[in-house]
């Protein structure tokens, strides 16, 4: 019994990890129609940023710097990408899975072989709650993705630019036609989806992780599953997909060894399974927008 | 248009075939090796391409299937034993040729097996699925260890007919007095396969198939509605592209003689999406180019390092060969996409315009400039000033 309730509660924390992430990705989609690949190398980057900064100017002013520095990179990928001919929405992912590319093999190089601490106030220090052990460095992430993901649920439904990504995201020309204005909107939705990628990338990279080292751009890739499972473009979606990854990881890792017959590491492969079972019953995730045609 | 570019047109792939033929009598290993990975990645990018760049849709899951096909093989050709580790492999010693079909058989299998998600989920949808199967891939190769040898892998058993080795060295055997070893012969195998490849995709586009795959990228319903089986039609494309990658799969697995979990990962199915868009998108002859430029460009740095001497030699922490050429792929792609959607193929077709009699069957559906057959060429900075 304890050992479920410690793995729910690491699976909870994990989940809102990976919801921060997917809310990354679903926010840049609903804000650009672009699902930007190189969500991963900007979360490397900002962790990246943040590791080699603490060191001389502390944990709080190294994590400011790292957001900062990964807003100012989404940033630059919205304007390479608006730069592009025609906006064929797969092509707009393929380029920015060139970006991805260019980005993480630049971070591998840098990182090597290194596994680099954040050097972050929580360190390895551990909380008991009920008889449940949990890690301190956890909790806060828990607690910073409760807050942030809070604050942008009541952003977009109370704010004139929430309003206004939801009509873009609803009817792109409509809402141009109403006097929305479709730069300014991907704009924000890039700085925040970058702001997103780089806290997350801080706290993958805390413990009970040992660091940030060279594979940590794939961690990005694992929250894929959260928004395909939530749908694209909802917002609630990748909150309940981040979560629904997180404990299907935790839990199939958790207990592998009465798992054993599916071989070790399911846990990783766990969310693609269930990804692509929600996607045999709905096509675009639980909480997508079907897609209607009118012919 | 005039008689003569049109000699041209059917004379440069007469004339460069009898180039390819010539190739193993006079370079080396190295080039050998080399031209066998590009023949091999070509055909697996040409299936790529039917998918994504005809069809219009985004898979990265062809690193599954080349997996598929490397390992089929493996283990339908393969004999039974101990492999590294303490693990025991099983085998089925069925003819090499025979395993081959197989193995491109069963590539094409799984593709069929992964077809009712391809038919029902659509567009970016399908590429974010389609990395399940990469995923779920790896977790196969490296547990399924009595087909795969997991993490230490299996070696390759070669091919051959009545005995005689197509890819390997047995029997000895020299013509014109080049000494016939296994990568001379790997080359005739993998030029058979490259053209049989490409005459077929070039057929396929051409045809119905082609044009409704075309019609279905444009707009699926109105493909649906003049008649296009759209499901079935988008399940053939992803087993047609699966089979190719199977093919790919084995020619590789022929020339690495063992093949490994690790290089089957999410890296190589990028590789193989970089080479079609580098390339052109929708383009056979552009798969062709994407796949040498993708394929060359690591093995060329690192047989020229020393020509480059900003290059850090591998394993240090500066810029080495192969992180050379994954920045310059990564870039190319973001190039390519921002500047010229059609490729190397779109950018060989403006350089000389007047070298194109006929429209390519194969190349138009690409997104690029309109082909400019009949007017002068636009130089390159006009084109992309014009239409931003």
């Amino acid at each position: 019994m304890t050992r479920l309730l410690e793995l729910l509660a690491v699976g909870l924390s994990l989940g809102m990890l990976y919801a921060l992430i997917a809310m990354g990705f679903v926010i840049i989609y609903k804000g650009t129609r672009v699902v930007n690949f190189a969500q991963g190398s900007l979360l490397a980057l900002g962790a990246y940023a943040v590791a080699r900064i603490a060191p001389s100017a502390g944990f709080w002013a190294a994590a400011a710097a790292g957001i900062a520095i990964t807003v100012a990179g989404s940033l630059l990928i919205r304007f390479l990408l608006s730069r592009a001919r025609g906006h064929d929405h797969m092509a707009l992912a393929i380029a920015t899975i060139g970006v991805d590319v260019v980005l993480t093999t630049e971070l591998t190089r840098r990182i090597g072989p290194d596994v680099l601490s954040m050097l972050d106030p929580w360190g390895a220090d551990t909380v008991q709650l009920g008889g449940v052990t949990v890690p301190q460095a956890r909790i806060a992430a828990m607690a910073v993705a409760v807050a942030v993901l809070g604050l942008l649920l009541a952003l977009f439904r109370y704010t004139g630019w929430g309003v206004a990504m939801r009509a873009a995201s609803a009817d792109a020309e409509a809402a141009s036609l109403m006097g929305i204005r479709l730069g300014r909107v991907a704009t924000v939705s890039w700085m925040i989806g970058g702001a997103l990628a780089a806290g997350a990338g801080v706290f993958m990279s805390t413990f009970p992780s040992a660091g940030l080292d060279s594979h940590s751009s794939t961690i990005a890739l694992a929250a894929i599953p959260a928004i395909v499972l939530g749908g694209l473009d909802s917002t609630h979606g990748a909150i309940i997909g981040g979560i629904a990854v997180g404990m299907a990881r935790t839990l199939t890792a958790g207990y592998g060894s009465e798992l054993g017959f599916l071989g070790a590491g399911f846990g990783d492969v766990m969310p693609y399974v269930l990804m692509v079972a929600v996607l045999m019953w709905r096509p675009s995730g639980l909480f997508g927008t079907r897609e209607f045609i009118r012919v | 248009m005039s008689d003569r570019t049109n000699l041209v047109s059917r004379a440069l792939p007469v004339a460069g075939l009898l180039l390819a033929l010539m190739v193993p009598f006079y370079l080396s290993g190295f080039w050998l090796l080399l031209g066998v990975m590009v023949m091999a990645a070509a055909i697996g990018a040409i299936g790529l391409n039917l998918l994504v760049g005809t069809a219009g849709q985004l898979s990265l899951a062809h690193a599954f299937f080349l997996a598929v096909g490397a390992y089929a093989y493996c283990w339908f050709a393969g004999a039974p034993g101990p492999g590294g580790g303490g693990i025991t492999l099983t085998g089925l010693e069925l003819p090499p040729l025979l395993a081959a079909v197989l193995a491109v058989a069963t590539a094409g299998a799984a593709g069929l097996l992964f077809s009712p998600v391809a038919g029902r989920v659509r567009g970016l949808y399908l590429g974010l699925a389609s990395l399940a199967l990469v995923f779920l891939g790896q977790h196969l190769l490296f547990n399924l260890s009595s087909v795969t040898g997991g993490f230490n892998g299996r070696n390759v058993p070669e091919l051959s007919v009545l005995g005689f080795e197509l890819t390997g060295r047995d029997p000895e055997l020299t013509l014109l007095g080049v000494p016939f070893g296994d990568r001379e012969r790997q080359w005739y195998v993998a030029l058979v396969c490259v053209v049989v490849a490409y005459v077929f995709a070039r057929r396929v586009l051409a045809g119905r198939p082609g044009r409704a795959l075309v019609l279905m990228r444009e707009n699926e319903t109105a493909a649906g509605v003049v008649g296009v089986p759209v499901s079935r039609y988008k399940a053939s494309a992803f087993v047609l592209s699966s089979m190719y990658a199977g093919l790919a799969g084995v020619l590789l697995a022929q020339a690495f003689q063992r093949v490994v979990p690790e290089y089957f990962g999410l890296v190589l199915s990028v590789e193989y999406l970089a080479m079609i868009v580098i390339g052109g998108l929708g383009s056979v002859t552009g798969a062709v180019l994407g796949a040498a430029f993708v394929t060359g460009l690591p093995s060329l740095l690192s047989h020229y390092s020393g020509l480059f001497t900003f290059l850090a030699e591998p394993g240090t922490s500066g810029v080495d060969p192969a992180v050379a050429a994954r920045l310059v792929f990564g870039v190319a792609i973001v190039a390519v996409i921002l500047l010229e959607q059609g490729g190397l193929v779109a950018l060989g077709r403006r350089l000389r315009p007047a070298a194109r009699p006929r429209v390519d069957a194969a190349g138009s559906g690409d997104p690029g400039p309109p082909d400019p057959v009949g007017q002068p060429a636009l130089p390159p900075q006009d084109m992309t000033t014009a239409s931003s």
